[in-house]
């Protein structure tokens, strides 16, 4: 199954029965997948709006009225829908946004990239706000971690970006989806506006015109970043044994980096691998910890170096940190990236 | 004693911030009286624009959803979509729904959602600050458009609902005025009847109200209810636009 129907029949196990989006290239599978399924689904809405501003906004109201939605798109549909998404934000309303990210800046072109990062983690609209963004590196753990967004969107009211690439999204793998996880273990949907029947009437509002109240709002999406940050980081480690060289990599990037990792550790070189799966939250405490140890940190993006950052965070001044980018819409392969790997491996006299 | 003149259900007990004269205390009231009449208050989810009208939900006592600015319609599919047996309707300034908000108004329309616009047109930017919108009729004097508009430099006044109306999707589009008693009654009316199309299931309805504002006018509040029947009717006519549910009727 490849990566854009993955994300799709996932959303639908997940109990989402509302998708609203707009095609563009390449995740067009995705709202092809959602369009067939949810019409043969009792209940199942899909449309495809007239522009991914409208798609989001649609997203916004069928979160408010209390049900599980998706979109999705790629990059320069992204950016058009910030607005929405800093709404949701602000609103704290549960949604999911996929990300199959291409290269840009502007129109780029339509291959794998990984250069929405800034974007997807840091908020990406207007106003403080953060995103759980959930970083698939094989369209198994695409099934998972879609599944997964919308409990931790529901739970933490919260968007939740599944941040992939073209490659993610046109790759096919067999899949098995996992059985929905018990949905009691989710807080009651008390804030829906679904009409004033039995009970006072609501509103849903982000405007706070009096700053002390909107300084309040704020730290109280900061206290619930802070829960998040402490109770949601996810990674995977590989080969980290002794390992006095770390390549942090995480999506595509990670799996190319696998490889090349395997390929010179065969060559007895002590490089091992670590993943960010989430990268809002990011794992930089555990990195901070693997800092201790590792001399060398190879941070390689598809994109001009842009996790660095959070790398260069998470390890402080003294880490040292080689950062190896390919934007555009650059895919190396393992080969390339073990031969970067070596030759800074020498170089440092690791 | 009898009572005759009370305030209605849904509105809540919170006196109205806007300027004096404007039209948009008039129009809640005309709204409130109407969900209240059909009995609607407990199924009807609102949708407040951004602009003037961005805290109706202080005043209006149901359901009422945020939007951002001009997406009104696209907010309000999606709560419809999800809850098909509720009333959903958007309450939207002419800045709103007929500059940044077209797309979505016309691709609602044209989806014919179930779903009622009502559009508040005082023919330009009331929260801020008087700018000119779309709507600014030719030579009105604004302040981004001081010497007055002018049509290939500014645009011409745009006829949102006679667009609208060209949909396949819309159900019930009229446009009334709330600058006298006669057209207040009308104006209620019109909401009521977009009401009723929606709850038919008939398409989207769309009741466009010319509104007076006489602080971003500069006049009176008199002075600007009659400059909507001397001035503006010629750019914006009054009267049903569209009605699909008569066409049962006149078969």
């Amino acid at each position: 199954m490849m990566g854009n129907h993955v994300v799709a029949e996932a959303a639908i196990r997940a109990g989402c029965r509302f998708y609203f989006g707009y095609p563009i290239t390449p995740q067009n599978e995705t709202p092809e997948y959602m369009a067939q399924a949810l019409s043969k689904l009792k209940g199942g809405c899909f449309i495809q709006a007239e522009s991914e501003l409208a798609a989001i906004n649609m997203v916004i109201g069928g979160s408010m009225a209390g049900a599980r939605v998706m979109t999705s798109s790629s990059s320069p549909g992204i950016s058009l829908k910030q607005e929405g998404i800093s709404y949701l934000a602000a609103l704290e309303l549960p949604a999911v946004i996929v990300n199959m990210c291409r290269g840009g800046p502007g129109l780029g072109n339509i291959a794998p990239a990984q250069s929405d990062y800034f974007q997807a983690t840091r908020g990406g609209g207007h106003g403080d706000y953060r995103n759980i963004v959930l970083a698939p590196s094989s369209c198994q753990e695409m099934a998972e971690l879609a599944m997964e967004a919308f409990d931790l969107a529901d739970i933490y009211r919260i968007p939740v970006i599944i941040f992939a690439d073209g490659m993610l999204g046109q790759m096919m793998e067999p899949v098995e989806f996992p059985d929905r996880k018990n949905p009691k273990r989710l807080p009651p949907k008390d804030w829906t506006l679904t009409g004033a029947k039995g009970r006072p009437s609501r509103f849903i509002r982000s405007l706070i015109l009096d700053p002390v109240l909107e300084e309040e709002h704020n730290w109280k999406l900061m206290r619930k970043y802070e829960r998040i940050q402490k109770k949601e980081v996810r990674y995977e480690t590989f080969l980290l044994e002794e390992a006095k060289m770390v390549v942090v990599a995480f999506g595509t990037a990670a799996r190319i980096a696998k490889g090349a990792v395997k390929r010179v550790r065969e060559q007895g070189l002590k490089v091992g691998l670590f993943r960010p799966i989430t990268l809002w939250p990011f794992p930089g405490v555990v990195l901070a910890e693997l800092g201790k140890r590792a001399k060398l940190f190879f941070v390689f993006e598809m994109n001009m170096g842009q996790m660095v950052e959070d790398v260069r965070i998470a390890l402080g001044k003294d880490g040292d940190i080689y950062s190896y980018g390919r934007p555009g819409g650059i895919v190396p392969t393992p080969l390339e990236i073990s031969r970067i790997i070596s030759s800074q491996y020498f170089q440092k006299r690791l | 004693m009898k009572k005759v003149f009370s305030r209605p259900r849904s509105l809540k007990r919170v006196p109205f911030h806007y300027c004096p004269g404007c039209g948009h205390s008039i129009i809640h009231r005309l709204v409130a009286e109407v969900i209240d009449e059909m009995g609607l208050r407990e199924i009807t989810i609102g949708v407040p624009p951004a602009g003037c009208a961005v805290l109706a939900y202080f005043y209006f006592d149901f359901d009422m959803a945020e939007s951002p600015h001009g997406r009104g319609t696209a907010l309000a599919t999606g709560l419809k979509r999800v809850l098909p047996d509720r009333v959903v309707f958007t309450y939207q300034g002419d800045g709103d729904i007929a500059a940044i908000g077209t797309a979505e108004t016309i691709h609602t329309a044209n989806r014919g959602e179930n779903i009622t616009a009502l559009f508040i047109n005082n023919v330009c930017y009331g929260m801020t600050g008087g700018q000119m919108a779309p709507t600014t009729i030719l030579g009105q004097h604004t302040t981004t458009s001081p010497g007055g508009r002018e049509g290939l430099r500014d645009g011409y006044p745009i006829r949102l609902s006679e667009m609208v109306a060209l949909t396949e999707g819309s159900a019930y589009i009229e446009r009334t005025a709330v600058n006298n008693p006669a057209n207040i009654r009308k104006t209620k009316r019109a909401i009521a009847k977009g009401f009723k199309a929606q709850m038919d299931n008939l398409g989207f309805s769309l009741i466009e109200i010319l509104s007076p504002c006489p602080t971003n006018w500069r006049m009176s509040p008199h002075e600007a209810c009659q400059w909507i029947e001397e001035e503006i009717v010629h750019s914006y006519p009054l009267g049903v636009i569209k009605d699909k549910t008569e066409r049962g009727k006149e078969c």
